[in-house]
């Protein structure tokens, strides 16, 4: 039997009432860790309570999905009643949930504000699960063609994420998952589907961008033997979370593609590496593995056809050195977590000195849909040097936070301002951040640049994982570059001399001009110290430890120049050159300020202005945020 | 819930960390090191740190010298060495977190607990986590993790708030815990 004739067999065994059903009516809620912050698991038990008050519990199916994407909307629930075009509940709290159980699943009247878009425009009837063809990407785009957070994506990492349950293997099944795999097993040589690696021009989404086919054939000529496959999902930077939003919406999607991989370079054994700090994706990776192997997909015989191929999973421990390939190898084999010198790079000497493939989580994803839809397909699909789409984690100072996925070549503008609806209370959009701790920022000059690896790399920041931190006039950009200093010094390993010195010296110079004590030369000092840091240190971590300082210098030197030479910090964040006083005229002499300053440092009778004792004051701010007569001035 | 750490001490215990190596020797004979990372996190999810005792007994099961085992387990930040409070307190310090704030709500969490970032109050109810790596809900921003609990959009002034609830969960365990030693005692006298 082939394995694609397993894989049917597999999918007619499967339980009854998977997501997507068009029979059936159904609720589906995101689950994921950032829904659940906002209190998505008391919406999900309100609405299981409300289901079986109304007697509906046997005939509604309540189906927890990842996340889709729209962050600062949740907790969303997905109404799909047969026949009708399925409709998305926003912010919906237990009281939410009641009455759309009541009003709408109930009584049929669904109710209008609370959908998205305000539900002004709505889609196409849901199409039936059998319609879907093996590698359909627009299980979304396809319902949400109208709402125009949706329309203008493009979902191929992020195809099943928030439309299938990720703790049913059948509901991945039922979507075409494994099929890629079957595909493989049954028609495919080792070297063809290096070959379709290579003709798609995937490029690895980690944030160093090497092509993934090369990896892959680099890894497969070798003769050592074993060899192994990890999946470094080591998500470390701050502001990024595509990776843990896959692997809790879909984390058979690289289960697949690792043994897909597996069988291309000549592996049994697969690692996926992930954050202890990620829970819920940790619970549903196991989860996914154990039902892989119940089903013979993973294990001695996958699909039937006598390869082997298994993974297991290892956890991180809070070091973000890790996501490093050399130093996520020495953290499996139990090790302090430090990286060593390259070459021999891991596709010769890995994982116990043995060839090894690293691949990032969204790189993964991708793979069961190239092998799919054809190599030429992927291809065609964004920019000359980059292809395909991008997972971008729109944060920061962005009405709308949220996971997005777009072609390459795709301008910060659109993201920012098209999907992300611009950034809020009408303030003034600066600078957009990003590559995490080794990226940049870049400001509004940028805003047109169409975002591919290499345009990014030229601008001075670069892809990274793909973090887009959006800031606005609040945000100052000296204790930006001190922030993520901050950050990669207490992170360096302190194995390499250049960036255990180089970040530590850094940073110190950033403290001195943050705190009014910066001097001219410190613009020299910290250009050179950039300089040897990014071109001596041994990993990374350390060579781009150096871009948020550089790329802050270089577009947004004025700032600098502020904080030097006139002791001011223009967004006002930099306590040390704050000072606070009271506009006389303003102030009526209510107290409040009086009351809420934690050092009791303002004095003045009811009803007469006050006076701050700047020797006494911290500059908290907190007489500032109390004032309702803005008689509190900040310089 | 930390306040029953010696009834967590119980051979059985123990004998379950010794399957557990003994599993991963038979599944990747000479690499037994590969499972120390794995048997930390056993030990720290059973005590809430990683008890010096433990350092000893997992040094000898895997053959290697305990400064091997403090060396890996100082070397992650999620490791601690050190017991901890009952709650462990990560206010969230990634980019968006630090963009939205995140610091002045830090900055409110110590003064209300008075301690500093990495410390344990002294009643040992709370540590304050000074390495609160991303969260990764960045849609959130500023996020505060109290174990496993998440609390999105935090301002300092909700801050007071959210402690109130553990506090009074934590006041209510020690008084049961010193009604029953007082039971315990009575009986004894008995």
């Amino acid at each position: 039997m082939t394995a694609t004739e397993t894989l049917h067999q597999l999918k007619q065994a499967a339980k009854p009432h998977l997501a997507l059903s068009p029979e059936r009516p159904q609720l589906l809620v995101g689950i994921a860790t950032c829904a659940n912050a906002a209190g998505a698991r008391r919406t999900r038990d309100r609405l299981v309570e409300e289901l079986e008050a109304a007697g509906l519990a046997d005939g509604v199916d309540l189906i927890q999905v990842g996340c889709v994407g729209r962050c600062s909307l949740e907790p969303l629930v997905e109404v799909r009643m047969p026949g009708e075009a399925p409709r998305m509940y926003t912010e919906v709290n237990e009281e939410r949930a009641a009455q759309i159980v009541r009003q709408d699943i109930a009584g049929g009247k669904p109710i209008a504000t609370w959908l998205l878009d305000g539900g002004a425009t709505l889609g196409e009837p849901a199409r039936a699960t059998a319609d879907v063809e093996p590698g359909e990407i627009n299980l979304f785009t396809r319902d949400w063609q109208h709402v125009k957070f949706f329309a203008r994506q493009l979902r191929i990492a992020l195809r099943n994420v928030g439309r299938i349950d990720p703790e049913s293997i059948d509901d991945y099944l039922a979507v075409g998952g494994y099929a890629a795999l079957a595909k493989v097993l049954d028609s495919m040589t080792p070297d063809a589907v290096v070959q379709t690696l290579i003709d798609s021009k995937l490029r690895g989404r980690g944030g160093a961008g090497f092509p993934t086919g090369l990896k892959w054939k680099l890894t497969r000529a070798e003769e050592a033997s074993p060899k192994y496959i990890i999946c470094n999902a080591d998500e470390g930077d701050p502001g990024a979370f595509m990776d843990r939003s896959t692997l809790e919406g879909d984390p058979h999607s690289v289960l697949e593609a690792m043994v897909i991989a597996g069988f291309a370079i000549g592996a049994e054994q697969g690692y996926v590496y992930v954050r202890a700090e990620y829970p819920l994706a940790i619970k549903r990776l196991k989860r996914a593995i154990e039902q892989a192997r119940e089903r013979g997909i993973l294990g001695e015989d996958v699909l039937g056809t006598g390869f082997h191929f298994d993974i297991d999973l290892r956890l991180g421990a809070g070091a973000f050195v890790c996501g490093e390939e050399t130093a996520l190898i020495a953290s499996i084999e139990g090790k302090r977590g430090m990286p060593r010198p390259r070459p021999p790079y891991p596709s010769v000497s890995g994982l116990w000195g043995k060839p090894t493939c690293i691949n990032n989580v969204e790189t993964l994803a991708n793979i069961p849909a190239i092998i799919l839809k054809g190599a030429e397909w992927f291809a065609g699909i964004g920019t000359e040097g980059s292809k395909g789409t991008k997972v971008f984690a729109l944060a920061g100072n962005v009405n709308n936070t949220g996971l997005v996925e777009v072609p390459m070549g795709v301008t910060l503008r659109d993201i920012i301002f098209d999907l992300g609806g611009g950034v809020p209370e009408g303030r003034e959009f600066k600078a957009a951040q990003t590559g995490g701790p080794s990226g940049g920022c870049l400001s509004a000059a940028y805003l047109d640049t169409p975002i591919d690896y290499d345009s990014l790399r030229e601008a001075g920041a670069i892809m990274g994982s793909g973090g887009l931190i959006v800031m606005d006039d609040t945000s100052c950009m000296v204790d930006i570059a001190k922030f993520f200093l901050t950050f990669t010094q207490d992170e360096s390993c302190g194995r390499c001399t250049p960036c255990r010195e180089g970040t530590k010296r850094m940073l110190e110079i950033l403290e001195r001009i943050t705190t009014g004590k910066g001097e001219e030369r410190d613009f020299e000092r910290l250009q050179r110290l950039c300089d040897v840091t990014a071109r001596a240190s041994l990993c990374g971590l350390g060579q781009t430890a150096a871009n948020p300082v550089l790329s802050t210098l270089r577009h947004f030197r004025d700032e600098y120049e502020a904080h030097i030479f006139d002791h001011t910090c223009p967004a006002h964040v930099c306590r040390s050159l704050l000072h606070y006083e009271v506009d006389a005229e303003r102030c009526v002499g209510c107290g409040l300020c009086r009351r809420v300053c934690p050092v009791h440092c303002i004095v003045g009778e009811p009803r007469e202005a006050h006076t701050i004792d700047l020797e006494a004051c911290t500059a908290c701010g907190a007489c500032f945020e109390a004032c309702k007569f803005e008689a509190i001035v900040r310089r | 819930m930390l306040y029953q750490r010696e009834v967590l001490d119980t051979p059985q215990w123990w004998q379950g960390l010794d399957e557990m190596i003994a599993s991963e020797r038979e599944a990747n004979p000479g690499a037994v090191q590969t499972a120390l990372i794995p048997v930390l996190h056993y030990v720290q999810d059973r005590f809430g740190y990683i008890p010096p005792k433990s350092v000893n007994h997992v040094a000898q099961a895997l053959g290697v010298p305990t400064s091997y085992v403090c060396g890996v387990a100082s070397f992650y930040s999620y490791f601690s060495l050190e017991p901890r409070g009952a709650y462990t307190i990560s206010v969230c310090q990634g980019t968006a977190c630090f963009v939205r704030g995140s610091q002045a709500v830090l900055d409110e969490v110590c003064r209300q607990l008075k301690v500093s970032p990495g410390e344990t109050t002294p009643d040992m109810v709370f540590t304050v986590s000074d390495s609160a790596r991303c969260l990764g809900a960045c849609g959130q921003a500023p996020v505060v993790m109290i174990d496993d609990d998440v609390y999105a959009h935090v301002q300092p002034q909700d801050v007071q708030g959210i402690l109130t609830q553990y506090i009074a969960e934590a006041r209510r365990e020690m008084q049961t815990r010193e009604e029953l030693a007082e039971i315990d005692a009575r009986s004894n006298h008995e």
